[in-house]
């Protein structure tokens, strides 16, 4: 068979050919372009004219980086360096770096504390965010509070020793009643934690906070970028339970509990955030007696907190309302009280609905602790400008400190972003 | 975080909570400190430097008024307030004086119930233009578009002034003074107005200042004074007479440098009295005998602050004009000290 073959045919390829690349034109960068860029005359167009614009953007901005000038003490001696060339000043943040980030009257030998409670942050954020680590890392989650701020405020260590003290006995009451009902070990826990401060607070002595291991550091020296970032974390963490709670409270049979709930979200909601402030720093003044004031940044924290808790409320409600009658059905048939039912059927469908609501609230929160700037809190767009555009150097640096601002915030908003998309991924909400 | 911060502001509340209700120079005086209300920062008035520590024109007598009081002129914790907050923040008690370019007018004299006790800068509304516009008068203005910060008396002083004047003008509306600086360079305008140290502040920081003039014009009274509430005449003295101290300082040359050899004893009358070594002027007021050398000693006299913050050798270059002593053709006039 092998010798008829080979003689009757001239020519047998033994292998296959290999294949031969496609032709230039249909294929690699020049097949994208012209199905993707130049498809239609009119879309050619369109391309020509958009890249002209990218080229206009760019030609602007590229070298007003790359000239950018560092190391200069003033904008005078900046537009020297420069001698007319297009470029930007970017030694006002080099210079009023720990301004920015700090503000201008926190201690400077003391800047390692809020950076150290900061880096905690991530070790105390990381098992909420991400269920696959170890639960036991919880615990540096519940201590995470009380260390940051001892920390940032420093003081008495009796101060947030105390506090977790407080807490601690609250649980263990809660622990012993909840058996019994709910609402019983709830206010039973709050009532017990806060016999324990009350007492607790007598027994620290007067001047403690002078004798104190780290200085005391008063809540007006705090600014910049870490004030945001405070009121964001704290203002975010407390808002969501918060706000659970008040759209349980105003789905609840209760009319009292109902009314309030709703009147609360209602008001807050009807009000904005700025004239909330105003109230928090300037109206509550007058209501206290004179001599006698609540710290400024608890004020703000009570009012931003009210404000996103009641967003929240309503997101979460959205979330409540989408789950079918049979879900609520079902848990009663089940003979579940109405603790249960919400803790273990209801809460985790319907928060899983709502994640996109709730980190879009928490980005517009963080976003909107800004506004604190107006009622002469430092936060980094107050610092921008106010002491820092009111310095005699830096005077008319407009573009390079609040692209600055807008990065830091980006990065922080784009990151909490990506984070809900990957968590929804990862809880497939959509039931495909 | 929530129950640690409020009780943390609970104990800091507790402690803090001592203050009693006696008058204001008691007050500080127990205390150890001013509570002094600046902006939360205008260029050359008061804004905080790279090292956090407060500098200015209106800052100079937050520490004059620390220094007569403490014997102190560090011992001041400076309150920044935005325009909406300063008056509350004043009538609430938080802080003793406010010290914040605010303009000295009938009702926040009468109506919010302050007592202004002096002027420490003469300011009014003026014009800047491009140099290249060829204008030398604001009354060659005629058709000219005017940046204006909406909302402000400056916007009802030019419409007065185009109006008194028969000529016309067209207003570009602009909402903070850092966009209409944008907005006048870009060539949205011809004019900007606004008062005339904060045209020369925003000129300073001009790529260059030399092509755009000011005009002589001054279309409006801004006198900018420390104010401090009704009702505690003894504080208000304090506050007053330390003002006082400080323009009398500099029309007598007692400045910062002579100052100790002056206190050991002059031949005029007037600087002793004021120095504190002839007479009970600082007795009659509640504070030591050296109240006004402190004082003084804190930042130098009315001249030397303007010169150090504000004046021709600095960035904002203002001539001393309205603000020169009254021997100078200007209008600061202390009462004598007797």
């Amino acid at each position: 068979m092998s010798d008829t073959s080979a003689n009757s045919v001239a020519f047998v390829r033994t292998e296959q050919v290999p294949p031969s690349p496609p032709p230039f034109q249909t294929s690699g960068p020049v097949k994208w372009a012209k199905d993707n860029l130049f498809s239609t005359p009119f879309y050619s167009v369109l391309t020509i004219v958009a890249a002209y614009f990218i080229y206009l953007i760019l030609a602007g901005i590229l070298p007003w980086l790359a000239n950018g000038v560092w190391g200069t003490t003033s904008l005078a001696e900046c537009r020297e360096v420069l001698d007319g060339v297009s470029g930007g000043c970017f030694s006002v943040l080099s210079e009023r770096w720990n301004q920015l980030i700090f503000g201008f009257t926190y201690p400077s030998e003391l800047y390692w504390r809020p950076a150290l409670a900061f880096l905690i942050m991530f070790a105390a954020a990381a098992p909420v965010l991400f269920f696959k680590l170890p639960r036991k890392l919880l615990i540096i989650t519940a201590l995470f509070p009380f260390v940051a701020y001892y920390l940032i405020w420093g003081g008495t260590i009796f101060t947030p020793i105390l506090a977790l003290l407080g807490v601690v006995v609250g649980y263990f009451v809660y622990r012993r009643l909840v058996a019994g009902s709910f609402a019983a070990g709830f206010f039973g826990g709050v009532a017990a934690a806060f016999v324990v401060w009350i007492i607790g607070g007598m027994l620290i002595p007067e001047n403690a906070n002078e004798t104190a291991m780290l200085q005391a550091v008063p809540s007006r020296d705090l600014g910049g970028f870490m004030l945001n970032m405070m009121l964001g974390v704290v203002c975010v963490s407390l808002s969501i339970p918060l706000g659970i709670a008040l759209a349980l409270g105003r789905q609840s049979n209760m009319p009292l509990i109902k009314w309030i709930c709703v009147i609360f979200i209602e008001f807050i909601r009807g009000v904005p955030l700025i004239t909330l402030l105003f109230v928090a720093n300037v109206m509550l003044a007058y209501f206290f007696p004179p001599g006698t004031s609540t710290d400024l940044f608890l004020r703000v924290v009570i009012m931003i907190t009210m404000f996103s808790a009641a967003y929240i409320a309503e997101v979460i409600r959205g979330g409540l309302a989408a789950l079918p009658r049979g879900q609520y059905e079902a848990a009663d048939s089940l003979g579940l009280d109405y603790p249960q039912a919400m803790r273990l059927i209801i809460l985790p469908q319907a928060l899983k609905i709502s994640i996109p609501g709730i980190v879009n609230i928490a980005v517009g929160l963080f976003k909107d602790t800004t506004l604190v700037s107006v009622i002469s809190m430092f936060d980094l767009l107050g610092m921008i400008r106010g002491p820092i555009l009111a310095s005699t150097e830096w005077n008319g640096v407009y573009w390079e400190l609040l692209g600055f601002a807008a990065l830091l915030f980006f990065v922080v908003c784009y990151g909490i972003s990506q984070y809900s998309q990957w968590l929804e991924r990862q809880l497939a909400t959509d039931h495909r | 975080m929530n129950k640690s911060v409020f009780f943390g502001a609970l104990t800091v509340a507790g402690m803090a909570a001592g203050v009693a209700a006696a008058g204001t120079l008691d007050d500080v005086k127990a205390r150890g400190k001013l509570n002094c209300g600046v902006t939360t920062g205008l260029v050359g008035f008061a804004a905080p430097d790279a090292n956090g520590e407060w500098n200015g024109f209106d800052v100079a007598v937050c520490r004059a008024v620390a220094a007569a009081v403490l014997g102190d002129a560090t011992a001041v914790e400076f309150v920044p307030t935005t325009g909406k907050t300063r008056f509350t923040a004043l009538a609430s008690g938080e802080i003793d004086m406010l010290a914040r370019n605010t303009t000295w007018t009938f009702s926040r004299d009468v109506d919010l119930k302050f007592t202004f006790v002096g002027v420490n800068y003469y300011d009014g509304q003026g014009f800047m233009a491009p140099k290249e516009l060829g204008v030398s008068s604001a009354k060659d203005l005629d058709g000219a578009t005017v940046c204006i910060q909406t909302g402000t008396t400056t916007e009802l002083n030019l419409a007065d002034f185009f109006r008194s004047n028969n000529i016309s003008y067209e207003p570009v509306p602009i909402e903070t003074n850092a966009e209409a600086q944008q907005q006048y360079l870009a060539g949205a305008c011809d004019v900007f107005t606004t008062d005339a140290s904060g045209l020369a502040a925003t000129r300073a920081t001009f790529e260059n200042p030399g092509d755009h003039v000011v005009l002589p014009e001054i279309v409006s009274k801004e006198p900018l004074g420390p104010l401090v509430r009704h009702g505690d005449n003894e504080w208000g003295d304090v506050v007053r007479w330390t003002l006082n101290a400080l323009i009398s300082a500099e029309e007598l040359g007692i400045t910062s440098a002579n100052i100790a050899e002056m206190a050991a004893g002059s031949n005029n009358p007037e600087i002793n009295r004021i120095l504190g070594t002839e007479g009970t002027l600082g007795e009659m007021l509640g504070l030591e005998a050296d109240w006004a050398m402190k004082a003084i000693a804190a930042g130098g006299n009315y001249g030397e602050i303007f010169e150090g913050n504000i004046g021709e050798s600095t960035p904002i270059g203002l001539a001393r004009g309205l603000n020169a002593q009254w021997t100078d053709g200007g209008l600061l006039y202390s009462p004598p000290f007797r």
